[in-house]
């Protein structure tokens, strides 16, 4: 595979990573999925519906069986208590599954990460054998902690989950990016594909999405435009931008060989 | 009968079963579920040898969409 993203010590074509909530509805969800490209796609655990028609379809047996790497979350959660039994959950159910992203929340409308409850969660996880990707803030003290903790990917925020505001601080996303030596994905925030293209070229090994997909007006077409968004930026941080130069142009034509009028 | 909290609720059952029972008791036989009783997880293995008693509180989950 070329340029693969490792994670966990196996590789994924496709550094385009999706949510699989707010769909329409299942027929939906695996159509978008298929556009986007994505090998690794997120699911929530809840509790059964006990009131619920039993018949009624199940995410599990909407996707292609064996088709995508599941990552269980743990969205919802307020304590590391709650996100670690979820996990452990997770586990049982998708039959001894240790990959799962962690997100720990510290505040119903901002959805903004609790710090410190992720970082007990994630010792606990790493400790009990779970590969942990997690969803923290852009702080980079917190990213080296989680990172020398265990988690085998460090996933800040771009802006507020599910609020499509875009990358709004990429100074320190790059200070991330410049000391971790796990792979760094982008998670949440993202709006179109330009902020993913902009994730990538920053160096980022890959971006999570989920409410960029399912809340646009063609879902289908933007998982698409995301799939070309994530390769397009992967391409350009490969090849390396031209150095900035501020103040002066510079001609991209010859400036010899110029016609000039008589006098 | 027996009284336990299942998914947050007070709940009934009208004998005693096991976890692979109440699974059955819920027409839940065969879909993917995971069980925790009182804390802990109960492995598949073990859902038709693990006894429900009284008082026990059970979550019950599924994997739903979501990102």
């Amino acid at each position: 595979m070329q340029d693969p993203l490792i994670i966990a010590g196996r590789e994924y074509g496709s550094r385009l990573l999706v949510g699989t909530g707010k769909y329409r509805d299942f027929a939906q969800t695996a159509e978008a999925l298929d556009a986007s490209g994505a090998e690794i796609v997120t699911v929530a655990i809840r509790r059964v519906n006990l009131g619920q028609n039993p018949d009624e379809p199940n995410l599990l047996d909407a996707l292609p069986k064996g088709r995508y790497t599941l990552l269980p979350n743990t969205a919802g959660c307020y304590t590391a208590d709650d996100a670690v039994r979820t996990l452990r959950l997770a586990r049982e159910l998708l039959d001894d599954h240790r990959l799962v992203k962690l997100e720990v929340l510290g505040d119903p409308t901002s959805l903004f990460p609790h710090v410190t409850e992720t970082l007990k969660a994630a010792e606990t996880l790493v400790k009990e054998g779970f590969d942990v990707m997690v969803y923290t803030s852009d702080d980079p003290i917190v990213a080296r902690q989680l990172e020398d903790i265990g988690c085998c990917a460090i996933m800040p925020l771009a802006s507020l989950i599910g609020s499509g505001m875009g990358i709004l601080n990429p100074w320190n996303l790059q200070l991330i990016l410049e000391q971790s030596k796990v792979p760094v994905l982008v998670d949440a925030g993202v709006g179109t594909a330009s902020d993913a293209a902009i994730a990538m070229e920053l160096g980022c090994q890959g971006v999570l999405m989920n409410t960029a997909i399912a809340g646009a007006q063609d879902p289908i077409r933007m998982a698409h435009a995301m799939r070309l968004g994530v390769q397009a930026g992967r391409e350009a941080y490969l090849a390396g931008r031209m150095p900035k130069k501020l103040y002066h142009g510079s001609p991209s034509s010859p400036s010899a060989g110029l016609i000039t009028s008589c006098k | 009968m027996i009284q336990i909290v299942l998914n947050g609720e007070a709940k009934t059952l009208p004998a005693a079963m096991t976890c692979a029972g109440l699974i059955a008791h819920l027409s839940l036989t065969g879909k993917r579920v995971a069980i925790e009783r009182n804390g802990d997880i109960v492995p598949k293995s073990r859902h038709d040898q693990e006894w429900l008693a009284d008082g026990d509180r059970l979550e019950l989950v599924v994997a739903v969409g979501g990102g």
